[in-house]
């Protein structure tokens, strides 16, 4: 167990430390530089302009300063904001984790309960219903379903359409506030992967309620219910667990385009924001704090799938 | 059932993108200068003084310059022409009171006109894309499942780790570091290598996997032993027996790389603007947010993208294997 531990934070950092550095470089290696896409001034003014924010070194050069910097937990200077990115990074951090976590508590609460519903039965209108809702959810990624609900915002006026604060703090309170505005872009990335996780579950349970114990218990006049909820629940979730560390990923890309639709101010935006501006620690330093979600994310859920199915980790440890 | 509905809907998108020239009323980029936001003319039968006649529309009248408000002008019928000047269907106004089915967006051009040239775009970007993706996928695959060993673990190690970046960003990162100004040949080019790059690792995966079981089957044995080089056995024998894998991949990719071109087309960072392309078209709603509440016509594409996709899963619906969906 140590040893898988040791290995799986060893991938962690490595994630952490390639990604936030390859797009150091790539963004470094980009045609065009923070000083030409901002400013029309003379050459000469060009040139000092570059050394003040080093842009004039060669990449090698500049990579290993950051480096350095990096090692002092000194993430450079963002170019645009003129604050460090040390500064700049956490809050946006912070309200990408708040609408990740809230989408994923609710695909999780929708998606699991339903696929239990749909995957223990044969047929019947609402097993139907819920499958047939699931297919078209599947079929809008968040691209299509933040442009839907902020369409039905926006007609209705029943939720605010961006944004993630009003500019007042209006009756209620700003917490009421916060969670009138989440309501868009957390449903946004939630219902699609509700309706990945209802599959995946349904079928999870269709295979579980075959097992032999289901039959056993049935005969031994377990209720139906108690039998579904509890046994075969369990053994379907296995499957599911496994599936979280994928989801991560899936998450953070759907909340980039739901940040961007809805104007919620979090990492993906930010670090869109520096990509188009060549902001170039800022962009790694988005890079690496979305890499550390992401390691965290798999980290955390291939300790739980190994915690709940020792076989998970032989088969872990055996792949390398 | 259902399997029809979906074949129905992806073949009705491909015939719109193939036909797109004569049933589209317009010209790609036909500008009407009066007519900026206008909403959708609707096609009538029945007039102002209740009597019927083929079908016509009313041209659209301003009422007010800063809403861009219009009114029907009921005062005279525009009727159609069918089968003229190479168009399906057309007004015999073309001039003062065109054809609009889905209305004009901001520059006043047809958005139906648009969408039929944008199904073009976004469909051959998107097919363009999977195959190299698969091509890419099947070598990679092929290769490390065939040679196993050190290639074997480099390949899948790589692919690993490019499957556990969210697929989005790594589009958009490598799209982002290109020049921003592009024609639109270059974007296609760039996009559909970019999303074949991003791809290949799904099928790349599968691809080894099956090699890898079936290169311990008889027939490969016997091939081997029958003195077939490993080129011939990978590519004759081998090989084909991922077809049913590859041409599910193949599928699950295309609405994917829809969403995908859309997506960074939407944040600025897809096809310029002349060009029309499904995502393209969102853009005017990235800039201007009164277009959610007052021109709903311009999200037309997001609802046909929705079509395409609910198709394609239609199609797929018993066949579906992965868990991880690209987006």
């Amino acid at each position: 167990m140590t040893r898988y531990l040791a290995r799986r934070i060893g991938f962690a950092l490595f994630l952490v430390i390639a990604v936030s550095s390859a797009s150091l470089v790539l963004a470094r290696l980009a045609p065009g530089d923070f000083v030409t896409d901002t400013a029309g001034i003379r050459r000469q003014t060009l040139e000092q302009e570059r050394a003040r924010y080093g842009l004039d070194k060669s990449v090698g050069a500049q990579y290993l300063d950051w480096l350095a910097a990096v090692a002092r937990l000194d993430f450079g200077y963002s170019l645009q904001y003129g604050r460090p990115v040390r500064d700049l990074i956490p809050e946006r951090a912070a309200n990408t984790a708040v609408l990740a976590c809230t989408a994923l508590a609710f695909a999780t609460l929708v998606g699991l309960p339903l696929g239990v519903v749909t995957g223990s039965r044969r047929g019947g209108t609402l097993p139907d219903a819920i499958r047939a809702v699931s297919l078209l959810l599947l079929s809008m990624p968040p691209l299509l379903t933040s442009l839907f609900l902020v369409f039905v915002a926006a007609r209705t006026g029943w939720l605010p359409m961006s944004g993630m604060h009003s500019a007042t703090v209006p009756a209620g309170g700003a917490l009421v506030d916060l969670l009138r505005h989440l309501v868009v872009p957390a449903a946004a990335i939630g219902l699609p992967l509700a309706a990945m996780l209802e599959r995946l579950q349904a079928q999870a349970m269709s295979e579980a309620v075959k097992e032999p114990f289901v039959i056993a218990a049935l005969a031994r006049g377990v209720p139906r219910s108690r039998i579904v909820w509890r046994g075969a629940l369990k053994a379907a979730l296995r499957p599911i667990a496994a599936v979280y560390g994928l989801v991560i990923g899936t998450l953070l890309s759907g909340s980039f385009v739901v940040e961007v639709i809805t104007a919620w101010p979090g990492l993906g935006s930010l670090m869109l924001q520096a990509l188009r501006t060549r902001d170039v620690f800022l962009v790694a330093g988005c890079a690496g704090v979305g890499a550390l979600f992401l390691a965290l994310g798999t980290l955390v859920s291939d300790l739980a799938l190994a915690a709940l199915d020792p076989r998970a980790r032989e088969s872990q440890a055996e792949r390398g | 059932m259902t399997r029809a509905v979906g074949v129905a809907l992806v073949s009705i998108a491909v015939l719109a993108a193939l036909a797109a020239p004569p049933v589209a009323p317009h010209e790609m980029d036909a500008h009407f200068g009066g007519l900026l936001n206008a909403p959708p003319t609707v096609m009538r039968i029945q007039g102002e003084d209740a009597a019927w006649h083929a079908p016509f529309i009313y041209r659209w009248r301003l009422v007010n310059q800063l809403e861009q408000r219009y009114e029907e002008d009921r005062s005279a019928r525009v009727p159609l022409e069918w089968f003229s000047g190479g168009h399906l269907v057309r007004s015999s106004n073309e001039g003062s009171a065109p054809l609009l089915l889905l209305g004009a967006d901001s520059y006043g051009r047809d958005v139906f006109t648009r969408l039929l040239f944008g199904a073009r775009t976004s469909l051959a970007l998107a097919a363009t894309a999977a195959l190299g993706a698969t091509l890419i996928g099947a070598i990679l695959g092929g290769l490390a499942g065939f040679a196993g060993g050190l290639i074997d673990d480099g390949v899948m190690r790589t692919t690993d780790f490019v499957m556990v970046l969210p697929t989005m960003y790594v589009a958009l990162a490598l799209r982002a570091v290109l020049p921003l100004v592009l024609t639109g040949p270059q974007v296609f080019a760039l996009l559909a290598a970019i999303f074949a790059i991003v791809g290949a690792p799904f099928v790349a995966r599968g691809v080894r996997a099956i090699v890898r079981s079936e290169r311990r089957q008889e027939y490969a044995i016997a091939a081997q032993a029958l003195g077939a080089s490993d080129l011939r056995l990978l590519v004759r024998h081998l090989l084909p027996s991922a077809r049913g894998f590859v041409a599910v991949q193949i599928t699950l990719l295309v609405p994917a790389f829809i969403i995908a071109e859309a997506t960074l087309s939407y944040v600025g960072l897809g096809f310029p603007d002349p060009v029309a392309s499904w995502g393209t078209m969102l853009h005017d709603a990235s800039t201007n947010i009164r277009v959610f509440a007052d021109c709903p016509w311009l999200l037309s594409p997001a609802a046909a993208m929705f079509l395409v996709v609910l198709g394609v899963n239609l199609v797929l619906q018993k066949s579906r294997p992965g868990v991880k969906s690209l987006l």
